[in-house]
């Protein structure tokens, strides 16, 4: 926020003038250039007649109340494939970074103790897990959420798995890629702790399960709390691939209304607002929770400041549609 | 693994038609972001205005509306998107000149959608300069546009590029939904005509997309842990 207000001074009298009547000019030429390229041929093709806006914006067409159940429908449903998505990544998500954590401390274990054989398969087997752990990770973070989703969808019944109901597949999928991201979030969470953290809970006598359970997981869902919301986001706007493999989610129901009311771009325009109203509210909540983190953390010594922008630049950014 | 080997070159041809459509909205995506993240930190408020309300909304809608409207409202404006057969780079990405407009408008669609993300992640960046920066070349003198060009933007640059690799991972992995948005013969589109009309195996084939994909995210990828490790050492 500082940073904007020091790149250049404080405008003067005349510069305001000029901003003021430059913007009136620009303005106006834009509103002419929308005129006559957008407004002109949208208006040719009957794009503002009231029979293609009235199912939306009429209550007294005849279709107005159906289509907004319909509407409603959808959303609803993008909703509880988001919900569910969102719960059963955060638990398998969580899982995850407990387990990397915990094989990264195993895998350097040296097993004393134990007699040599079982030292060295201990040691080889829990080198591997970490390994594959690892490599599950990075394949699917790397892989796009349309992959996995159709994966599972197309996938699953060939191997003789059906899951029923088209929203498992596609809930599926979206946790496959959820869950891997939050627990990369969790997981640089956990490593950005302090080290005195670690060492003091070892120094209790706390097992490294009881450490990453106690210590270092309560913290790092708190430090990476605005991180998560904004997963949420790229969450709830990834449900809407759930129209590719038919799930019957707003945009599903979108293309169907589209094909009775042949109203494509504005249908469109209704979904699109409405998807940017809740995720613009989900990101203010985003915003606000990273605020009081912030406010909070002059009393602890959480690295609070430091560690959330990157976090979320990355959630934001590495998410996927 | 069969249908893989036996259609490689299928896979070659979609991972090469994929890669020219990641090289080129990379490329737009870049541009676009770099145009409203200097309108955000502008002092023109108008100019603010719009960087801000293009990011709002290219960040809050899924990449499948955006899509949906570079399909439906671009031919209702009537643009096929022809602008974008720009001379020379036709001749090396020649899918840009066919009649078919699907592999433009996926094009902008993507530039649109990852521009936002773009204009945030240097956004970041011009955020991590220290103010004694801007305040120093303010200080000696220096407009806006000079205060950028000779200081702050040379500095903001390495901060944001980490930020903008992973912006740019997830682009190419955004351009998977151009194949079901009527782009022809990229890695996701061809991959799906194998198994739904040619009838071979699922899971080989999805493999095969998967490992298509993962070479051009994952080397990038460690590119990036790599940059940031160095960078913490370095500080």
């Amino acid at each position: 926020m500082s940073q904007q207000t020091t790149l250049y001074d404080a405008p003067g009298p005349r510069a305001r003038r000029v901003t003021i009547i430059s913007s009136i000019v620009v303005g106006l030429l834009v509103l002419v250039g929308v005129y006559f390229f957008v407004y002109k041929p949208l208006d040719a093709r009957g794009e503002f007649d009231m029979d293609v806006w009235a199912p939306l914006i009429d209550p007294s067409d005849d279709d107005f109340s159906a289509l907004w159940t319909r509407i409603g429908d959808g959303f609803k449903a993008t909703l509880i494939a988001a919900v569910l998505a969102v719960v059963a990544s955060l638990i398998v998500g969580t899982l995850l970074s407990i387990a990397r954590i915990w094989l990264k401390s195993a895998s350097h274990r040296k097993w004393v103790g134990f007699p040599a054989p079982v030292a060295i398969l201990l040691r080889v087997i829990m080198v591997a897990l970490d390994a594959i752990s690892r490599i599950f990770v990075e394949v699917f973070r790397g892989l796009p959420v349309v992959i996995t989703v159709v994966f599972v969808w197309l996938g699953l019944p060939s191997l003789g798995v059906e899951l029923g109901d088209l929203i498992w597949y596609l809930v599926l999928g979206l946790v496959l890629y959820n869950s891997v991201v939050i627990a990369e979030i969790l997981r640089s969470g956990m490593e950005g702790l302090p080290v005195g953290q670690r060492e003091a809970a070892e120094a209790v006598g706390l097992s490294s399960a009881q450490t990453i359970r106690m210590i270092l997981l309560p913290q790092a869902f708190r430090i990476m709390l605005p991180a998560l919301i904004s997963q949420l986001v790229v969450v709830l706007k990834d449900t809407s691939l759930g129209f590719i493999i038919g799930y019957e989610e707003i945009l599903r129901i979108t293309t169907q209304v589209v094909q009775i009311l042949d109203n494509q771009i504005q249908m469109y325009v209704v979904v699109g607002t409405i998807y940017i109203l809740i995720n613009y509210g989900l990101s203010k909540l985003a915003g606000y929770v990273q605020r009081r983190l912030a406010r909070g953390s002059k009393t602890r010594n959480l690295p609070v400041d430091a560690e959330p922008p990157a976090a979320i630049g990355a959630g934001v950014g590495g998410g996927l549609a | 693994m069969g249908a893989v080997i036996d259609n490689f070159d299928v896979f070659a041809g979609g991972f090469w038609l994929t890669l020219q459509l990641c090289i080129l909205a990379a490329i737009g995506a870049l541009v676009i972001g770099a145009v409203i993240a200097v309108f955000r930190i502008s002092p023109v408020p108008p100019l603010r205005a719009i960087g801000t309300g293009y990011v709002t909304v290219f960040r809050n809608v899924p990449l499948t509306i955006v899509f949906f409207f570079s399909a439906f409202a671009l031919p209702a404006l009537g643009s096929n998107a022809n602008f974008l057969r720009i001379p020379g780079l036709e001749q090396i990405f020649t899918r840009l000149s066919i009649d078919l407009p699907y592999f433009r408008f996926a094009i902008i669609a993507l530039s649109l959608y990852t521009g936002a993300f773009v204009c945030e992640a240097l956004r970041a960046g011009i955020n991590a300069v220290p103010t004694g920066q801007a305040e120093a070349a303010r200080a000696i003198g220096l407009t806006f546009g000079q205060n950028l060009r000779f200081v702050v933007l040379p500095q903001a640059w390495k901060a944001a590029i980490v930020p903008l690799g992973s912006v740019i991972i997830a682009m190419i992995k955004n351009s998977a939904l151009a194949g079901f948005f009527g782009v022809v013969g990229d890695l996701s589109n061809s991959g799906y005509a194998l198994i739904t009309v040619r009838g071979e195996p699922t899971i080989p084939v999805m493999i095969g997309i998967s490992i298509g994909f993962l070479i051009m995210t994952v080397p990038l990828g460690i590119l990036l842990d790599r940059i940031e490790k160095r960078r913490a050492v370095a500080r």
